[in-house]
C-alpha cells in the first residue's frame, strides 16, 4: 500500500502525458487525488510495520506530514480543474505532470526512514516544481524560476554534504556507514562530535534553505509571487512541510546523541526568531499580496522552528502548526489566485473591494488572513498558543515575548494590506474579466477553511493521538 | 595507490583555480568535465575492485564528463555567448580568494578526524576547497551559464567527499543523486534558453524586476 502512494501519482503523470486534450487532462488530478486521500486515510488508521531493511516505514511524524500533503493536494487538484478551464490558451501538460511527480516525491519523503532516499525525493520535489513556477512564461516568472532553482539546488547540495558527513561519522565510529534512521539513532552517542557537529550545520543550512528560514529565504517571495496560486499553495503547504520533516529527522538524531541537541535547538530558535523579524519588517507596506503571503510563509516556518527549538510542550504545537499552516496557506493562495485572475493584477493599488467584486473569494481571503494571524476560533490560534505558553512555562521569557511582539507586528502589517484589498468599493475603471466565482474555484478552499475551523473548535481524537505520538518521537514524555 | 590519488586530488584543486581565472565559458565547461572525469576515476584507486565500483566509475564519467558538459555547451551555443563579462568581483581578486579558501579548507580538515585507512588522503580539504570555489563562481559571476558551472563545481566538491563512502552507500541513493543532478542541469539548461529568449541575453544581473521597493 505504501508503494501505491508513490506509484499512483507516477501513473497519473504518465496518463497526463498521454492525454492529448487540454480540457480532459486536468481531470487526472482529482482522480489521483481522491485515490491518494483514501490510501492516506487507510494508512493513517493501520500503517504497515517497517519494511525488512528498515528503509520504508510510515511513522507518526511521517503520518502528520502525509495527512497535510494529501489533504492539500486533493483540494488543489479539484481547484486546478476550475482554474485551468480559464487558462485554455496554454498547454497544461507540464503543469499536470509536474504536480503529480511532485506528489509522488512528497509521498516518498513521508514514508522513508533512509536519509539518503529522503534527500533524493526532496531534490525531486525541487526540480519538478521549477517548470510550474514558470507556468506564466513571462520575464518575471523566469527570473523567479531561476532564483528558486539555483538557490534551492545549492541549499539541497549542502544538505547532501551534511548527509555524507553524517554517514562518514558512522564509518569512523564502527566501520559500517549507514544513513538509516534507526541505527543512526542507536549509535548516535558513539559518533565523533566534530563530524556530527559539521553534519548538523550543513543539514540545517541546506534544509533550512529549502524550507525558507531567514536569512536563507531569498528565493521565496519571488517564487511564491510569480507562481500560479495553486502552485504557491503546494509550495507553501507541501514542500515546506517536507523540508520540515527532514529537519525533524536531523532533530531526532541530535536528540539521540544527547549533546548535539543543545546546539541544534539554539540554532533553530535563532533562525526562527530572525525569520519572524524579517517577515515582520517586509510584510509592512507590501503592495503585492502574493509576495505578502510569501513573507507570511517565512514567518510561519520561523514559528515551526521556534516550536522545535523550545522543545517539550511546544513540540505538540509545532507539529499541529505544521498542519494548520499548510492548510491555511492553501486557502490564502487559492483565493488570492482567484482575486488575481479577476483583477488581472496583484498589487493593492488596483485590487480594492474584493469582497464586493468577488464575495466568496474575497471572504475566503479575509477568513484565511484572520486564521493565519492566529485569531480564534481557527486552529492556528491553538497551535501558536501552545507554543507561546510553553515558552513562558519553561522560562524562555525573551523568546515568548519576542514571539508575541512579532505576531502583533505581522498582524498589523498584514492587515494594512489585506483590509484595503477586501473592503471598500472596487475601482470602476478596470476591465471586466471572464473570471467569476464558481463551485470548482471556490468550493475547494471553502472546504479547507471549514477543516481549519473544525480543527480549531474540536480537533478529532485520532489527530490528537497522532500529534502526541509524534511529539513523543521527538523526546516528549507522553 | 594512495599517493596517486592524492596527486589527482591536487589536480582537482588546481582546476578550481584555473576556473576562477578564466573568462571563456567553453574552457570552463571543459575544465569542469575534466574534474568530473578525475572524480570518476578516484574511487577505483582507493577501494578494492567490485562490480558496484566499476558501475559507479562508468556512470560518473559518463554523466559528469560527457552528458552534463554536452548539455551546458549546447545551451552556450544556442545562447550565442562565449565569454563571461565583468563579473561582480574581478578575476584576480577571486583567484586570490580561491587560494585563501583552499588554505582555509586545509585548516578546517585538520579538525575532522578521518578513519585510519584514509588518514593521509586529501579528500576533505579537496572537497571543501572545491565546494567553496563553486560558491565563489556562483556568487561573483553574472552569466547564468557561469552560475550553472559554479553549481557543478560545488557538486563536484560534494562528490569528492562522497567517494570515501562509495563502498558503504547503497546504489539506489547514489544513482538517485546523480539522476537528480542530471535532471536539474537539464532543467537549468532549458531555463537558460528561455532567459536568453526573454531578455536577449543570459546576464542574470538583468533579472532584477523582482525586489523590494
Amino acid at each position: 500500500m505504501l508503494n501505491a502512494l508513490v506509484l499512483l501519482p507516477l501513473i497519473g503523470a504518465l496518463c497526463a502525458w498521454i492525454i492529448p486534450d487540454n480540457r480532459l487532462r486536468p481531470l487526472v488530478l482529482p482522480v489521483v487525488a481522491t485515490v491518494h486521500i483514501i490510501l492516506t486515510a487507510l494508512l493513517l488508521g493501520n500503517a504497515p510495520p517497517p519494511s525488512p531493511g528498515g528503509w520504508i516505514w510510515l511513522d507518526p511524524l511521517g503520518k502528520i506530514v502525509l495527512l497535510c500533503i494529501s489533504l492539500l493536494f486533493a483540494v488543489c487538484a479539484f481547484y486546478a480543474v476550475g482554474y485551468l478551464s480559464y487558462r485554455q490558451e496554454r498547454s497544461n501538460r507540464v503543469l499536470c505532470m509536474g504536480l503529480l511527480v511532485c506528489l509522488s516525491a512528497m509521498g516518498t519523503v513521508t514514508i522513508t526512514q533512509h536519509l539518503g532516499l529522503l534527500w533524493v525525493a526532496l531534490e525531486t520535489t525541487t526540480v519538478s516544481m521549477a517548470p510550474l513556477i514558470y507556468f506564466n512564461h513571462n520575464a518575471r516568472s523566469i527570473e523567479a524560476t531561476w532564483k528558486y532553482l539555483l538557490l534551492c539546488s545549492v541549499g539541497i547540495g549542502l544538505a547532501l554534504l551534511g548527509l555524507l558527513f553524517l554517514a562518514y561519522s558512522t564509518y569512523v565510529a564502527h566501520h559500517d556507514a549507514t544513513l538509516l534512521l534507526a541505527p543512526l539513532m542507536s549509535s548516535a552517542r558513539d559518533l565523533n562530535p566534530a563530524w556530527l557537529h559539521a553534519a548538523t550545520i550543513f543539514l540545517l543550512v541546506g534544509y533550512g534553505t529549502k524550507m525558507g528560514l531567514a536569512p536563507l529565504h531569498a528565493w521565496k517571495p519571488d517564487a511564491y509571487g510569480e507562481a500560479p496560486g495553486l502552485v504557491g499553495a503546494l509550495l507553501a503547504g507541501g514542500l515546506v512541510n517536507c523540508a520540515f520533516l527532514a529537519i525533524l529527522r536531523v532533530y531526532q538524531i541530535c536528540l539521540a546523541s544527547g549533546t548535539e541537541i543543545l546546539f541544534f535547538k539554539q540554532a533553530l530558535l535563532g533562525m526562527g526568531l530572525v525569520s519572524m523579524a524579517f517577515a515582520a519588517v517586509f510584510m509592512a507596506r507590501q503592495a503585492d499580496f502574493k509576495r505578502m503571503l510569501a513573507y507570511s510563509s517565512v514567518e510561519h516556518v520561523g514559528i515551526l522552528a521556534i516550536g522545535l527549538g523550545l522543545g517539550k510542550g511546544a513540540l505538540y504545537g509545532a507539529l499541529f502548526h505544521l498542519l494548520n499552516n499548510g492548510l491555511t496557506k492553501g486557502v490564502l493562495f487559492l483565493s488570492s489566485g482567484n482575486i488575481h485572475r479577476s483583477y488581472s493584477n496583484k498589487t493593492t493599488d488596483v485590487v480594492k473591494g474584493a469582497l464586493t467584486r468577488l464575495p466568496w473569494s474575497g471572504g475566503l481571503f479575509l477568513a484565511g488572513f484572520i486564521a493565519i494571524t492566529g485569531s480564534p476560533p481557527f486552529s492556528p490560534f491553538i497551535s501558536e498558543y501552545t507554543i507561546v505558553s510553553s515558552a513562558f512555562i519553561d522560562g524562555h521569557y525573551w523568546v515568548g515575548g519576542l514571539f508575541l511582539f512579532f505576531l502583533v507586528v505581522v498582524f498589523i502589517g498584514m492587515a494594512l494590506t489585506v483590509l484595503p484589498m477586501v473592503m471598500g468599493a472596487p475601482p470602476t475603471d478596470i476591465a471586466p474579466s471572464d473570471y467569476e466565482d464558481r463551485l470548482l474555484t471556490v468550493g475547494p478552499p471553502l472546504f479547507m477553511m471549514m477543516i481549519i475551523l473544525v480543527l480549531g473548535v474540536w480537533p478529532p481524537e485520532f489527530l490528537v493521538t497522532l500529534l502526541i505520538d509524534g511529539a513523543a518521537m521527538l523526546g516528549v514524555q507522553p | 595507490m594512495n599517493a596517486f590519488a592524492d596527486q589527482l586530488l591536487v589536480l582537482v584543486m588546481l582546476i578550481n583555480l584555473v576556473m576562477l581565472g578564466t573568462s571563456r565559458l567553453i574552457f570552463s565547461i571543459r575544465a569542469v568535465a575534466v574534474q568530473g572525469v578525475i572524480i570518476g576515476i578516484l574511487p577505483g584507486l582507493i577501494h578494492p575492485f567490485s562490480g558496484h565500483l566499476a558501475a559507479i566509475t562508468v556512470v560518473m564519467i559518463l554523466a559528469k564528463g560527457v552528458i552534463i558538459p554536452y548539455l551546458i555547451s549546447d545551451a552556450v551555443r544556442k545562447a550565442h555567448i562565449r565569454r563571461e563579462v565583468e563579473p561582480f568581483i574581478g578575476y584576480v581578486p577571486t583567484l586570490l580568494l580561491g587560494a585563501v579558501f583552499t588554505a582555509f579548507s586545509f585548516v578546517f580538515a585538520e579538525k575532522l578526524p578521518l578513519a585510519p585507512e584514509h588518514q593521509d588522503l586529501l579528500f576533505v580539504p579537496a572537497s571543501i576547497a572545491t565546494l567553496l570555489t563553486g560558491f565563489l563562481i556562483l556568487t561573483t559571476r553574472r552569466k547564468a551559464i557561469s552560475q550553472v558551472i559554479g553549481y557543478l563545481v560545488m557538486e563536484n566538491g560534494i562528490f569528492v567527499f562522497g567517494l570515501l563512502l562509495t563502498e558503504a552507500m547503497p546504489v539506489m541513493v547514489e544513482a538517485g543523486a546523480l539522476l537528480d543532478l542530471l535532471v536539474g542541469i537539464f532543467v537549468m539548461g532549458i531555463v537558460i534558453n528561455h532567459i536568453s529568449r526573454e531578455f536577449s541575453s543570459i546576464d542574470t544581473s538583468r533579472l532584477r524586476a523582482l525586489k523590494e521597493e
